[in-house]
């Protein structure tokens, strides 16, 4: 045995494979990391956010980049693996060195970059509804937290509907489960008996809905207007409504809310038989604005497909990169310690009308508005808050999370921030 | 000191293994150089990121390896060996739960935050005694073990074969992903277990704690590369693989089949739960997709493409389909499942043995011998 | 005369063609004065003018209100002049004048905005079109609008319906209206008249009569002095009622299992083929179920007018499709894997992400939407506790019509005569002339042709997208071994068998737990039959 040759040879594959992924590095260019599934489950909500920060990052050096730098987006695709995410996320900031990320959608994907992203201070926008109870230094939300779509929304039932029987249906997740819990609460609150609130939980992708929407019609048929909060994710959604259609569950006699479909979600479905049920969105592609119909212009334009719809998470998308971009201007560098203060208080046109700010506790202001299915697969607004809604990290309607608050100014300076102990938990960074 | 002949009585004949086992040591040596000594200027410096992503190779490795073991060698092939993997990976995701203690959001000085939040009153009793590191390490290997002990006594027994076989080890799976999928199954449904501090005492952010953590995996390679090939040289060995050509003759020569199968389902089962458990740190996160059928599937692709029946080439193949897949994700996003796909589709009908065979191929070709090939007179 | 004629056709005449000038003047007006109010944006204005509307005796009225309830009004975004529409296509509407129909000429859909509606003028739409077809001459429209009366019961429908039950001439229609008028009754004051009403009502299935018998019932044991009498009729009303609905609701469930396992089979029947008959482990079939449904989809962008009669081209167009693509895997990379059939697994594998990327790349990452033709859509409906979707129903037909066509081309052609001399003895097969790599290609295509044609029943049922085929792979692979390879009724009781456990647990245990139970059953039965419910016997067992 000639151990020194086996060594060596070993050793010279082993660097081989180690400097591989380090190779490609390009210098003097602000880097906008993109981590958005493009394959996998995820791919068909995710591939449309991807599409938005390249199609804002092609405007913003049309516009003469940003710091007199080109911008360049680096894609790289998570697959929908959760565990994947985290490490692409590491790869996006050690390897790449972008200035700030753009991406994730589920909430396990989020809670799987968020060690990496503190660990490494980076920057990220998350642009999906989400279930809150989370506020990391690192982190920025513009998505709606549940006091932005759910309380609102189940407002809007009580109401204006009159609503007083309650079916909460979700895919059993954090997002649905912490959703559900917070509006059981919520109802309870506003008096509402134990009996007429159904909850119910399927499993991702749920494709057999004749049982559970048989049940919803009976449980339906007491005499009590009754009103389904769905917290349906993603691909379950289609056999579910298709079933509610042919079952013969009109809005009138049962309306769904949900808050998980927007535009894109009915561009697969046939709405025909959908019309007037709801959701709770902070946008809409219908809303009425010059910014709103430039937007819509600049995406058919970008994705050359006139067809193509908008959507909420897009929106959120479109705010915080222009926040990013306008934080960046202000400070004259994309270093994330000094961009990341710059952020509170930035504020954004939204593209229905009024202004995003963005607050300390890392969440916008935004506007609730509720809108019914129409046969055309948009959505027409029948209802919205006057103004905008701020965003809550940290819900008012549970008894754990009451007592916690989120800011990220002096002198509290903490995402969760105990307002009984006074002393802030869960940080170790 | 007695152990050493043992070692070189089990690589005299086995040179793949030789370069294998030199290659991991190199490995242990050159990255936490490269990452702890090497200033960051240098060229050579390694990135935590690089560091984290060949730790988690060596645990598919290692995966791989305990696949090959059912596989190449006892010839059942387990489409669910990613439940003992992931039964590993969730046994130290509890223990580092639980050593998180207060500094939770929710600060509960017990409870991890997800059960605070679902109205836990106290510890569900599956929980208990995971605050002990030692507790969890036996339970890496026990959980997994118990499974395919239950599982492999019902099924060897009523002699389940071949695709039947299959199909319910994927069954399981199966069933385990959805199990912990809810969320009142007590292990944090889809979210799983996260946001871990430390382990032992040791931050799991630093530096020094991930390189201990990698070498910890490449000697769990080792051991598990040299505890399988003890099996498979040992004459219990060549009873495994006669039980992989002809069960039906070894059960007539009076030997109990499912004794023998029970024993190396059972080691491998272990194996791959301490290759979850060594995962679960390196990458932060473990939920219930690691129990889902596609990635036991992928598992054993990594084991067809390395070459099955080495156990070094299952390490390799584990590792070159992996590192394919971080490379093609980032360099071409869009298309890297036709690369992948590809590849998969390449590798089956032009290296029928993975690429140690070929490579075995070639060698022997342009070399000494020409070895008649024994899949032939299965073909047509 | 002639001159008195002609005054008095003058007096006659005029005044009333001037009263009835002024009231269709009025009427107009009273009209014009609601469709001002119908372009406003407050809910509660338009509440005003669809009641103003729905009483103005404008004979148009009922037409405007059917075209606002189908969201056909629109107004002009300067002139705020309401129109009916009707789409030339999603840009451009064809308008006319909702008074007279009159054609107002094609407008685009950007002059013009659409009079929302929400859930609650929907009901109150409904409310009042029932009110104003109730005398209609379609017995269809006459049993809807005693149905939405029935909805929402007041005194004025009352009214209209005790007036309409004399001279309703269909005795369906006249049940439902008496049933209408009994429920009015047993709230009446009168006990006689009270008691009758709920001892008619026993054993009604409408969910509107079980909340009122409820109601009255809690009434009645909330008063001081019980009256026993109408307490027992009560309570004897309840239970028939109750009984009748629990029987409904069994053979409900029986159907839901039946429509599961219909499902299963047309996801699984393809790969009986692929993997139960040749072996290969065919990890592929989940993308032919997909390539299947993007077929219908094709179509029907292909023939956007036709979309009825869509499917009846889909599906001989998905069969030879995917049935084509699987002619090309077999020749172009099975066909060296055979006796491997662990490679096969390897293969198709990599062939499935390739197929599933290539449609994300063609199609988009999106869901397509597949449109259900109208003679699938909605439900049959029993009696008001029990209606069976259409879709269902038809796709549980296809799924036996597809079964037996299968197991006719296998037992009674020559094709599958040769097709079983080579599964199970391929060199002896060989020998007798038949030509062995031809039958192969020919079975792995017919097995992915039928998989095409059970993706076209999926399209009708769920997401038409990249990941269609991932979701179905493994319950196919469970039901085929569950039902034992190599034997088609095997996979009909197998996947029948599982749909219908499937939905007899489900009510107890929630949909995820009843999916594992079977998971485990599954295991469990394969430990005690390690082949399957229909085990074949004999030397193909062996190998």
């Amino acid at each position: 045995m000639r151990k020194e040759v086996l060594l060596l040879k070993s050793m010279l594959l082993a660097v081989l494979i180690l400097f591989i992924p380090q190779i490609g590095l390009s210098a003097d260019k602000i880097k906008v990391g993109v981590l958005h599934s493009l394959s996998g489950t995820m791919a068909i909500s995710e591939t449309t956010l991807k599409d938005t920060v390249l199609m804002m990052v092609e405007e913003q050096n049309k516009a003469g980049g940003l710091l007199g730098k080109e911008l360049e987006a680096v894609v790289v695709d998570p697959a929908s693996d959760w565990p994947l995410f985290a490490e692409k996320m590491r790869e996006l900031i050690e390897v790449h060195k972008v200035d700030v990320v753009f991406g994730c959608w589920t909430s396990v994907s989020r809670k799987s970059v968020l060690p990496v992203v503190e660990e490494l201070n980076g920057l990220l926008f998350y642009p999906v509804q989400y279930e809150g109870e989370e506020s990391s230094k690192n982190v920025f939300y513009t998505g709606a937290a549940p006091n932005q779509q759910a309380i609102p929304a189940v407002d809007y039932l009580m109401n204006e509907v009159g609503a007083e029987r309650w079916v909460l249906a979700g895919t059993d997740y954090v997002y649905p489960r912490t959703t559900n819990k917070i509006l059981e609460s919520y109802l309870k609150q506003k008096g509402v008996a134990e009996e007429d609130i159904m909850i119910n939980y399927t499993p991702f992708g749920h494709s057999d809905w004749q049982t559970i929407v048989s049940d919803i019609k009976s449980f339906g048929s007491a005499g009590k207007k009754t009103a389904v909060v769905s917290t349906i994710n993603g691909d379950a959604n289609v056999p579910f409504y298709k079933e509610l259609g042919n079952q013969g569950i009109s809005a009138e006699d049962i309306p769904v809310v949900a808050f998980s479909v927007g535009e894109e979600e009915l561009s697969g479905i046939d709405t025909g038989p959908l019309v007037g049920h709801l959701a709770a969105w902070n946008y809409f592609m219908s809303a009425e604005s010059d910014a709103n119909d430039e937007f819509i212009e600049a995406w058919h334009g970008f994705i050359g497909d006139e067809d193509r719809v908008t959507n909420d998470p897009m929106e959120a998308t479109y705010i915080g990169f222009k926040m990013w971009a306008k934080a960046v201007e202000k400070v004259g560098t994309t270093d994330v310690d000094t961009v990341r203060p710059a952020l509170y208080g930035i504020e954004v046109p939204n593209l229905t009308g009024g202004t995003a700010v963005m607050h300390s506790n890392h969440h916008l202001s935004k506007p609730v508005l509720i809108g019914e299915i129409q046969d055309d697969g948009q959505f027409d607004i029948v209802w919205s808050t006057d103004g905008e809604v701020e965003g809550d990290a940290w819900t008012d309607w549970l008894p754990e999370s009451k007592v916690i608050v989120a800011d990220w100014t002096d002198p509290i300076n903490c995402g969760n921030y105990n307002t009984e102990t006074k002393k802030c938990s869960g940080q170790n960074y | 000191m007695k152990h050493k002949p043992i070692i070189f009585r089990l690589l005299e004949t086995d040179k793949g293994g030789r370069y294998f086992l030199a290659v991991i040591l190199a490995l242990m040596v050159i990255v936490p150089f490269c990452n702890l000594v090497v200033p960051e200027t240098s060229a050579f410096h390694m990135s935590t990121y690089v560091v984290t992503l060949v730790g988690k190779y060596l645990t598919y490795a290692l995966l791989a390896i305990s696949l090959d073991l059912v596989w190449g060698y006892l010839g059942i092939l387990s489409l669910g060996h990613g439940a003992f993997f992931g039964l590993g990976g969730y046994a130290m995701g509890m223990y580092l739960m639980r050593q998180i203690g207060d500094r939770g959001v929710y600060g509960h000085p017990v409870l991890p935050d997800f059960m605070v939040f679902l109205n836990y009153k106290e510890l569900p009793w599956f929980w208990h005694g995971f605050d002990m590191f030692w507790f969890a390490f036996i339970m890496i290997f026990f959980v997994p073990g118990l499974l395919a002990f239950v599982f492999g006594w019902l099924a060897f027994r009523s002699r389940v074969t071949g695709v039947y076989l299959s199909i319910i080890t994927q069954a399981l799976t199966y069933a385990l992903m959805l199990a912990f999928f809810r969320n009142n199954f007590g292990f944090g449904g889809n979210n799983g277990l996260t946001d871990f501090k430390d382990i032992l005492g040791f931050d799991l952010q630093s530096d020094a704690t991930r390189v201990a953590l990698f070498i910890c995996s490449g000697l769990a390679v080792i051991l598990g590369y040299l505890i399988c090939k003890f099996i498979v040289q040992s004459r219990l060995g060549s009873l495994v693989t006669a039980i992989r050509d002809s069960e039906g003759r070894v059960r007539a020569l009076g030997y109990r089949d499912e004794y023998i199968k029970l024993f190396v389902f059972v080691v491998a089962a272990m194996l791959a739960g301490l290759a979850g458990a060594l995962y679960v740190p390196q990458v932060g996160i473990i939920n219930p997709g690691e129990f889902s059928p596609i990635n036991s599937i992928e598992m054993v692709i990594w084991v067809a493409i390395g070459g099955r029946g080495t156990l070094y080439g299952a390490a390799l193949g584990a590792v070159v389909v992996n590192f394919a897949k971080t490379y093609f994700t980032a360099a071409a996003p869009e298309v890297w499942l036709f690369m992948l796909g590809g590849l998969f589709v390449f590798v089956t009908l032009f290296l029928p043995k993975g690429i140690v065979g070929a490579v075995k191929n070639f060698a022997s070709k342009s070399g000494k011998k020409i070895e008649p090939d024994a899949n032939k007179a299965n073909v047509g | 005369m002639m001159k008195l004629y002609f005054v008095m056709l003058f007096l006659f005449v005029f005044p009333a063609q001037n009263i009835f000038a002024n009231e269709s003047s009025e009427s107009i007006n009273s009209l014009d004065s609601s469709f001002e109010l119908l372009t406003s944006k407050s809910f509660s204005d338009k509440t005003k003018a669809i009641e103003a509307i729905s009483e103005s005796g404008h004979p148009s009225a009922l037409g405007i209100l059917s075209s606002l309830l189908d969201g056909k009004l629109y107004y002009g975004k300067k002139d705020k002049k309401i129109v009916k529409i009707e789409k030339i296509d999603s840009k451009i509407f064809k308008t006319f004048d909702p008074l007279n129909n009159d054609s107002l000429g094609e407008k685009k859909k950007r002059e013009l905005r659409k009079v929302g509606i929400n859930n609650k003028l929907r009901g109150l739409l409904n409310e009042k079109i029932a009110k104003l077809t109730i005398f209609s001459e379609d017995k269809k429209t006459r049993l809807q609008a005693t149905r939405n009366i029935l909805k929402n019961l007041n005194p004025s429908s009352v009214e209209i319906i005790r007036n309409a039950v004399k001279q309703e001439s269909d005795a369906d229609v006249r049940e439902l209206m008496q049933i209408c008028i009994y429920a009015a009754d047993a709230q009446s004051n009168d006990r006689e008249i009270k008691l009758n009403a709920i001892r008619s009502l026993s054993g009604s299935l409408y969910p509107e009569i079980g909340i009122l018998l409820d109601k009255l019932n809690t009434e009645q044991l909330a008063k001081s002095e019980k009256d026993t009498e109408l307490l027992e009729a009560l309570d004897e009303s309840i239970e028939s009622t109750k009984l009748k609905k629990g029987f409904y609701k069994q053979i409900e469930n029986i159907f839901f299992g039946l429509s599961l396992g219909s499902v299963l089979l047309l996801a699984a029947v393809g790969l009986a083929i692929t993997f139960g008959v040749m072996g290969v482990i065919n990890m592929a079939h989940g993308e032919m179920l997909m390539l299947g449904a993007y077929t219908t989809f094709v179509i029907q962008q292909l023939m956007p007018n036709a979309i009825e009669y869509s499917l009846f081209i889909a599906i001989p167009a998905a069969f030879i499709f995917t049935g084509l693509v699987g002619i090309g895997i077999e020749r172009g990379v099975i066909r060296y894997l055979y006796g491997r059939p662990l490679e096969t697994l390897l293969a198709t594998f990599g062939l499935s992400l390739i197929l599933q990327q290539a449609v994300r790349s063609i199609f988009s990452p999106l869901n397509r939407s597949v449109i259900t033709p109208d003679w699938m859509s909605g439900s049959y409906e029993f009696n008001p506790a029990l209606s069976l979707t259409y879709n269902r129903m038809y796709i549980v037909l296809f799924a036996l019509l597809v079964l037996f066509a299968l197991l006719w081309l296998l037992k009674k052609t020559s094709f599958g005569l040769q097709m079983r001399a080579v599964t199970q003895n391929r060199n002896m097969a060989k020998a007798m002339g038949i030509r062995t790599n031809w039958v192969d290609s020919l079975t792995f295509g017919l097995g992915s042709g039928i998989a095409g044609v059970g993706g076209v029943a999926l399209s009708q049922l769920t997401n038409v997208g990249p990941n269609l085929g991932q979701a179905y792979i493994v319950d196919s692979f469970m039901v085929v071994v569950f039902g034992g390879v190599g034997n088609l009724w095997g996979t009909f009781f197998g996947a029948m068998t599982l749909g219908i456990a499937n939905k007899f647990m489900e009510p107890f245990t929630g949909a995820v737990f009843a999916k594992i139970l079977v998971l485990i059953f599954i295991i469990l039965f394969i430990q005690k039959y390690p082949r399957g419910m229909f085990a074949l016997k004999g030397r193909a067992a062996e190998s």
